[in-house]
């Protein structure tokens, strides 16, 4: 066999031949924050994913309106053809919470495009409508999307909610998938990315369906709190906690994080090529991936009563203990070298050639 | 068929919609009517389709939420958002950062403009000039091109004008794939001391909670000189095209053309001036790295904030909303005594009005501000040139930045380029052009890159110096006042942006931000008055060789992608191939 025959994933040429369509709606209530965010990721990068990066990986045709050569018409081509059945396999992106259109009488709170025959313009809800039922997976990116997020804070006007609100919780994809929640504002980067080439190789019959949790998040991504991955938590531990913002760089429990409580892999993914964050790098967690997001952290620069119930005990109580007992270890033990690493004449490291030390 | 006299012809007019409006961040309709036969564009509508109802939500919290809550406004704007409410809240609460903080702030705020600039300039804008789109729509342009010699071609390395073009050709091109990759660099220069983009984590009232050492400062300095090998490059690059343009199509400085109305609020304070306090705007404000202004009719008016302040009016008309004639006047007199107007900022309630769209009365949820001209009575479209534009404009005759290396003549901008890794120190000189169109803002935009770069290397090397010294505090405390009046000023990539607050029993009674997007995507208001993409669409000529069946509007994208477009808000689409609206006779004594 010649190694140019040789497949680099069962059933290469079979999986690359599938072509999955990306129809991107950035049509909600929101602010375009996670198509953003998508152009700074960079594993996968957006190039990677469109140039197939991975041998088997399906080719994919990203329909978004931030990054699309064409304009108007020869842009909205791809919606009616994903409409009417021509585009399958294809995944639906959306992005921005979902007003209720009950609410707005003749008029519209989120439209694009416009009906042919009356010439108003179309709702958000409407295309949702048409197309969410043909995708073989729907996804909500972002928090506006997932779970509502700020345009449906208390006190708004327009009735904004997220997909699963709308099209119920139970709803399933034309491929019986549940919507595939990546929340955050916006999502990290590279979360969005990951999961979009997930669903891209389960859709070419390369892994495993996609594992979700009860919010249906992304099990991988989304099963630590800010605080189990966070690089300050062991000031935590210590009981010993940041009073000012900036150049004090212990836990900010404190002065507003609500890391313990809120899921995210932030913290150690950090947000464009591993560089920033929020607590890791000194800004305080305000909840943005959780559906209770925002109200239920608001106001954001103060404590939370249930993280100070855990962070008091560790302060008064062994915090301090270990804080010394470990800085005391460090200076007595660790930071100094073994006795037998100096220049003298005879060597003192234990070495016997014939058998091992003793 | 119509009969033609020797004194009438028959004008073919065609009304257009392109929908969305696609490479810019948010969605935005335009609808234009086109006369084929004179290669004009008619009237102009812009359309914006989404609302949310910041400032009604908004009343009534704490107002330190203001910059989280705020910088959800926009997804790419929402940095600079929410930099603008902490300025905004500074005032209020009588808070001045330590000098590193307000370092931090300047650090983060022009890696955002070094990323967005690039990004839109060559992933968005610019795919209108590369090797596809022009022999999609002017043929005879790219063979000229294929035969133009590039005058900087020893520079950036592309021999001719076809081969910049084929540089910038989407996901093949290696300029625009650089461009990429930049803009993910500079994203994280910006999340050094922004935590993240585009909502930051760190940018806080009373200064920068990001943890800042001499590892932030290096990582940051050593990406910005990449940087640095980048602009010199692409100014360049960037002349050598536009001045193609004007020479391959004569008459192309008319597309995009309006009159030179100009808003800019300038950026980047200087921490040895700015006391944030409103009594004190006037120095401070003119002490910014970027020098604020307002323009009309090509004359700068003024670059006194407390005055400009005065002088902006939020005016209804096409967009969805009732009017607020009848509700509280917030506040009746600025912090210095002066009147204030019921249609300024400060006073304006939002009552949103849902309703059919009718392209003759309301058709748009965006307002329209309007800078009132106290001389004529007038209430004028400014626009903000796309940001770079206006802030280099107004920059450069007001003569009072300098930097050493970055210096404002009173007729252009000279600065000077560091050495990098593998090109000598160099210098580039921006002059205020003749005109007030879609080359002349894109220009603009690919010298700011540079204008910002050198303000970071100003505000890197400063912060070194205070981290060396020890004085790493990046964050003051502060309290928030039972009752309070402020003004955020500041400019996001693309333009002005202002946050007004009134602050009653500690918590948020008024909050309204006012981006660049309502001033440039502004619709018509009650006096009939256009925004200014309407306006610098209008009259457009048109020189697409493409006729009206397969027409692509090339002429008019370039002209609206000019004003870095930035909606989160209105989406709606296009009906088809364009309906023949009207065929009139119009009498002609020329032909």
């Amino acid at each position: 066999m010649a190694l140019t025959d040789i497949e680099f994933a069962p059933n290469q040429k079979e999986t690359e031949a599938v072509t999955a369509h990306v129809i991107w709606m950035t049509s909600g209530q929101g602010c375009d924050g996670d198509s953003v965010a998508m152009t700074s990721a960079t594993n996968p990068s957006l190039e990677d994913i469109i140039h197939g990066i991975i041998p088997g990986m399906p080719r994919v045709v990203i329909h978004t309106p931030v990054l699309a050569y064409e304009n108007g018409a020869e842009f909205f081509q791809a919606w009616y053809d994903a409409e009417e059945g021509k585009l399958d396999p294809f995944v639906l992106i959306v992005e921005g919470s979902i007003p209720n259109e009950k609410l707005s009488g003749e008029g519209h709170w989120a439209a694009i495009g416009q009906d042919p025959v009356s010439g108003q313009p179309i709702t958000t809800n409407e295309w949702v409508d048409r197309l969410a039922p043909k995708a073989a997976a729907v996804v909500a990116a972002g928090t506006c999307a997932t779970y509502g997020g700020i345009p449906a804070m208390k006190n708004n006007p327009t009735g904004a909610m997220g997909l699963p609100d709308y099209l119920g919780w139970d709803f399933k994809s034309a491929a019986g998938l549940p919507i595939v929640c990546v929340p955050g504002c916006p999502t990290q980067p590279d979360n969005l990315t990951e999961t979009l080439l997930y669903l891209v190789l389960q859709l070419g019959g390369m892994t495993a369906p996609i594992e979700l949790d009860d919010a249906l998040r992304p099990k991988w991504l989304f099963e630590r709190s800010v605080h189990e991955g966070c690089n300050r938590a062991a000031y935590y531990e210590h009981g010993d906690f940041a009073k000012v913002y900036g150049d004090d760089h212990r836990c900010l429990v404190k002065l507003g994080c609500e890391g313990p409580v809120v899921k995210c892999n932030v913290p150690y993914r950090g947000w464009v090529n591993g560089i920033g964050g929020c607590p890791n790098v000194g800004g305080i967690c305000i909840g943005c991936t959780m559906p209770g997001f925002p109200d239920k952290y608001m106001p954001f620069m103060d404590a939370a009563a249930k993280s100070l119930f855990s962070a008091y005990p560790a302060q008064f109580t062994y915090g301090p203990i270990y804080k010394k007992l470990r800085n005391w270890e460090i200076k007595r033990n660790g930071d100094k070298e073994p006795a037998w690493r100096h220049r003298k004449n005879k060597l003192t490291t234990g070495y016997q050639p014939r058998h091992y030390a003793k | 068929m119509a009969v033609k006299t020797p004194t009438e012809r028959e004008v073919v007019v065609k009304e257009m919609s392109w929908d969305p409006i696609t490479r810019i961040v948010g969605s935005l309709g335009i609808h234009a009517e086109i006369d084929f036969t004179n290669q004009q564009v008619l009237n102009t509508y812009s359309t914006s389709m989404i609302f949310r109802g910041f400032d009604i939500f908004m009343k009534g919290i704490d107002p330190r939420d203001a910059h989280f809550i705020t910088s959800r406004i926009c997804g790419i704007c929402g940095d600079n958002h929410c930099t603008c409410s902490c300025l905004n809240q500074n005032m209020a609460y009588s808070v001045k950062p330590p000098p590193l903080g307000d370092y931090a702030f300047n650090l983060a705020e022009s890696a955002d403009f070094m990323f967005d600039h690039a990004i839109f300039n060559d992933c968005m804008a610019n795919v209108d000039f590369c090797e596809q789109m022009v022999k999609e729509t002017n043929p005879e342009v790219l063979a000229k091109a294929e035969q133009t010699s590039a005058e900087h071609s020893s520079i950036h390395g592309y021999r001719t004008i076809a081969d910049i073009m084929r540089a910038l050709n989407p996901f093949t091109g290696d300029f625009y794939l650089e461009t990429l990759e930049v803009a993910r660099y500079t994203r994280e220069m910006y999340c050094l001391f922004g935590g993240r983009h585009t909502h930051p984590s760190t940018i806080m009232p009373g200064g920068c909670s990001a943890d800042i050492t001499q590892q932030t400062l290096t990582e940051y300095y050593i990406r910005l000189m990449r940087y640095f090998e980048y602009c010199k490059r692409t100014i360049p690059m960037h002349d050598d095209l536009y001045d193609f343009f004007y020479e391959a199509l004569p008459g192309y400085e008319r597309v995009g053309f309006r009159e030179t109305n100009l808003v800019n609020w300038g950026c980047f304070d200087d921490p040895d001036y700015v006391d944030y306090s409103y009594a004190n705007m006037t120095e401070w404000g003119r002490q910014r790295f970027v020098t604020p202004g307002v323009v009309l009719n090509g004359e700068l008016v003024s670059t006194d904030l407390v005055e400009i302040n005065l002088m902006i009016r939020i005016l209804l008309g096409s967009s969805y909303f009732e009017g607020w004639e009848n509700e509280e006047t917030f506040v009746t007199h600025d912090p210095l005594g002066n009147p204030v107007s019921k249609d300024h900022p400060w006073n304006k309630t939002t009552i949103p009005k849902p309703q059919k769209r009718d392209f003759l009365d309301k058709y748009s949820w965006v307002v329209s501000p309007r800078i009132f001209d106290e001389r004529t009575g007038k209430h004028v479209a400014c626009d903000t040139g796309g940001g770079p534009f206006a802030r280099q404009w107004v920059t450069a005759k007001a003569g009072l930045v300098d930097l050493g290396f970055l210096k404002a003549t009173g007729e252009s901008i000279k600065m000077a380029l560091p050495r990098t890794a593998s090109m000598p120190e160099m210098e580039f000189e921006w002059k205020i052009p003749k005109w007030s169109n879609a080359i002349e803002r894109d220009r603009a935009r690919t010298y700011h890159q540079a204008y910002s770069a050198l303000v970071a290397l100003h505000c890197v090397q400063r912060a070194m110096g205070e981290v060396k010294a020890g004085r790493t505090k990046s964050w003051n405390d502060f309290k928030v006042p039972d009752e309070a009046v402020s003004v955020g000023f500041h400019e996001a990539a693309r333009g002005v942006l202002s946050h007004h607050m009134v602050i009653r029993d500690g918590k948020i009674a008024n909050y309204q931000p006012y981006p660049p997007t309502p001033w440039n995507a502004s619709s018509r208001d009650v006096h009939g008055t256009p925004g200014p993409y309407e306006d610098a669409c209008q009259n457009t000529p048109i020189f697409e060789k493409n006729g009206p069946d397969n027409f692509k509007g090339i002429d008019l994208m370039r002209a609206v992608r000019s004003f870095d477009p930035c909606l989160p808000c209105g989406v709606h689409m296009y009906t088809g191939n364009g309906r023949v609206k009207k065929v009139v006779h119009t009498p002609t004594g020329l032909c």
